[in-house]
């Protein structure tokens, strides 16, 4: 089932703002974030986001703190649009006592449980399970929350994925599979990893599937927000294949990367299919903000993003003794 | 008191949980009108619904990851998992989710979930059903492991478990599950890292896990016929482990037999009585000891079987032996 977005403006300015910034922040994280690996002040390795923004923005923004998701190995996109804060992520990410994780986690492991997001997982569909059992219990403690779990097309090859949308479906879990389909698993095109369709997959347990374009955030969105609601009212799980791109590699480190994608790809994506440049340019041409706004919106986000991104350089690194501390939870 | 099997007992202590806390539920395969196939469970669903007694599709991963969830989400999952020797089925979901989402969060999420499994050869069940695998857990930092030997301590360490905000992973000696104990009918806990000296002695320690404890209490009987004096120690836990209570009787009889169902290699003997040699080293008066399975993966032939594991009369040898200086 192709799901298309509403075209005509509404009433809600203010949501539609909210959108937008939200995807010029994650943009702006990514932007910052592969300028600290490049300049050798972020440790480890990393996955960028830039690109798939409308998917995370349009779904978490139909959201609320008491719904939960789980997210991936490139996931510094949903942690923010679930409502993270600059500065405890760039904390995390460079490994710093105040980051979301007292810096334990890093990029491949970034939680947020204050706004419900139970952690960016460095196994590919990892966190399907998790994401179903944070489902079933929202049905079994009567909560009534949703979650959703984000996962990649490369996830799609993995058989735990199935499992848990076999019990999903059984007990009729409020749990909606986010499939971003980026085109690439890892190195490798997703023709190559992927048989027959996605959908279909999810089909064959008579899950309800839809596929709709990641770089429509409004498109993204309102599906989203339908299929929240008839979650809440015991419908779910859904299934939903999200047609979006990465612009960067892989990881940070994955520069040339014409054996597996062409530049002129790449060019394509990035000039007419960049999910921010195209909602700016909907919402001025629908008038409902004008150019000098969405630049005063940018601005404000690269000063935030630049700001803590000092704060998280000058930050202290955890104490020795922080090492052993939390291997177990103490009885409370 | 009252003597119920090893099964009773872990099947008052469920019930006795789901009954205090709701948030504990029981998943697994087979859990709920079948009541597993060694029938532990029979009759708890009648009393707590399918709601809370969760009959799964064959899919450990799958269960097994959506008990993370859901314990990280408000729940206390008790996860049955048929056979311990599935816990290969269960790795990344187990070790690298559950163990480790406390401490990669910064102390944020925890995941009080029980892992409640089993181990244990002679039950003629071949390679694949008759492993002991608890050291493979472990070596998993953020797991605790426990290892009742009796029902007594079955119901105490399971409802203990149960309580923790960390992921346990429990075994049963599935060759136990009929064995009779005396057991309190009111409630009790067995606190986690504290060890039983089941017998005491004074010529030599036998620290004993599990289904090695009663081969090594009738060890002990056999050596007090040729008397010598062998102390029982029966650790409960291995994560964590009580060294005290061992370094204390090594250091008092000057000998130690380590004994454990699982393999030998690298195994829970290992790790036993390499911290009895770093840490009593000089009250030794023979080295320490080791019986584990056989490193071979586990026969089906009866007559191949039984050689494979450790037995009364193999413990009382080597113990016999260091007694005597023969080793």
């Amino acid at each position: 089932m192709a799901a298309k977005a509403a075209r005509k403006p509404k009433t809600n300015t203010e949501a539609y703002l909210r959108m937008y910034r939200q995807m010029a922040r994650i943009r702006t994280f990514e932007d910052n974030a592969n300028q600290l690996y490049l300049s050798a002040k972020m440790p480890g390795l990393t996955h960028m986001y830039s690109g798939q923004e409308a998917v995370a923005v349009g779904i978490c923004e139909a959201l609320k703190d008491s719904d939960y998701i789980t997210s991936t190995h490139r996931g510094h996109g949903h942690c923010v649009a679930k409502g993270a804060d600059f500065k405890e992520m760039f904390c995390e990410l460079l490994g710093k006592e105040e980051g979301y994780c007292r810096g334990k986690g890093g990029s491949m492991h970034i939680a947020d449980q204050s706004h419900g997001n139970l952690g960016a997982n460095a196994i590919v569909g990892g966190s399907t399970g998790i994401a179903t059992g944070a489902a079933f219990s929202a049905k079994y403690l009567k909560t009534g929350s949703v979650a959703v779990c984000f996962f990649g097309d490369g996830a799609t090859a993995q058989g735990l994925l199935y499992e848990a949308m076999n019990m999903a479906a059984l007990w009729k879990l409020p749990v909606i599979y986010a499939c971003e389909n980026n085109g690439y698993s890892e190195y490798t095109r997703t023709e190559e990893i992927a048989a027959g369709s996605l959908t279909a997959r999810a089909e064959a347990f008579g899950i309800e599937a839809f596929k709709v374009d990641g770089q429509d955030v409004l498109a993204v969105n309102e599906l989203a927000r339908a299929l929240v609601a008839r979650c809440r009212k015991g419908e779910g799980p859904f299934f939903v294949e999200l047609e979006t791109y990465r612009h960067h590699g892989h990881h940070v480190g994955d520069i040339n990367r014409t054996y597996y994608r062409s530049r002129e790809e790449e060019e394509d994506w990035k000039r007419n299919r960049d999910p921010i440049v195209n909602f700016g340019k909907w919402l001025t041409a629908q008038k409902i903000v004008t150019a000098a706004e969405l630049a005063a919106i940018d601005s404000e986000v690269k000063a935030d993003a630049e700001a803590a991104v000092n704060y998280a350089l000058e930050a202290r690194y955890p104490d020795a003794d922080q090492v052993t501390r939390h291997v177990y939870m103490e009885a409370t | 008191m009252r003597e119920i099997t090893l099964s009773q007992a872990v099947n008052e202590a469920i019930a006795e949980e789901l009954r205090r806390d709701p948030a504990v539920f029981l998943i697994g395969e087979d859990v709920a009108e079948a009541g597993t196939p060694f029938k532990v469970l029979s009759g708890l669903v009648e009393e707590f619904g399918t709601e809370r007694i969760v009959d799964t599709p064959i899919s450990e991963p799958g269960f097994m990851g959506l008990a993370v969830g859901a314990a990280m989400t408000g729940c206390r999952p008790v996860v049955d998992l048929m056979f311990g020797d599935f816990l290969f089925l269960i790795m990344d979901q187990l070790c690298n989710q559950a163990a480790k989402t406390h401490y990669m969060s910064g102390g944020k999420l925890n995941v009080p979930l029980v892992v409640r499994t089993n181990l244990g050869a002679t039950r003629r069940s071949a390679a694949q059903h008759s492993q002991s695998l608890h050291a493979l857990v472990a070596h998993i930092p953020g797991l605790k492991v426990a290892l009742p030997s009796s029902a007594y301590e079955a119901k105490g360490l399971l409802k203990t478990a149960i309580r923790d905000e960390n992921p346990v992973v429990i075994f049963e000696d599935k060759l136990m599950y009929n064995d009779k104990a005396p057991v309190p009918e009111e409630d009790y806990l067995i606190p986690f890292g504290k060890a039983a000296v089941l017998r005491e002695g004074r010529d030599v320690t036998l620290v004993a896990t599990s289904s090695m404890v009663q081969v090594c209490l009738k060890a002990a009987d056999l050596l007090a016929a040729d008397g010598l004096s062998a102390e029982v120690i029966d650790p409960r836990t291995i994560v964590p482990l009580d060294e005290e209570t061992i370094l204390a009787s090594v250091k008092k009889t000057g000998r130690a037999v380590v004994v454990d169902e699982g393999h030998q290699n690298y195994g829970v003997t290992a790790e036993i009585a390499s911290r009895i040699a770093d840490k009593a080293f000089y009250h030794l008066d023979a080295p320490v000891q080791r019986i584990g399975a056989m490193d071979v993966p586990v026969p089906f032939s009866p007559a191949l079987e039984d050689l494979t594991v450790p037995t009364p009369d193999s413990v009382a040898n080597r113990a016999r032996g260091l007694c005597r200086g023969e080793i």
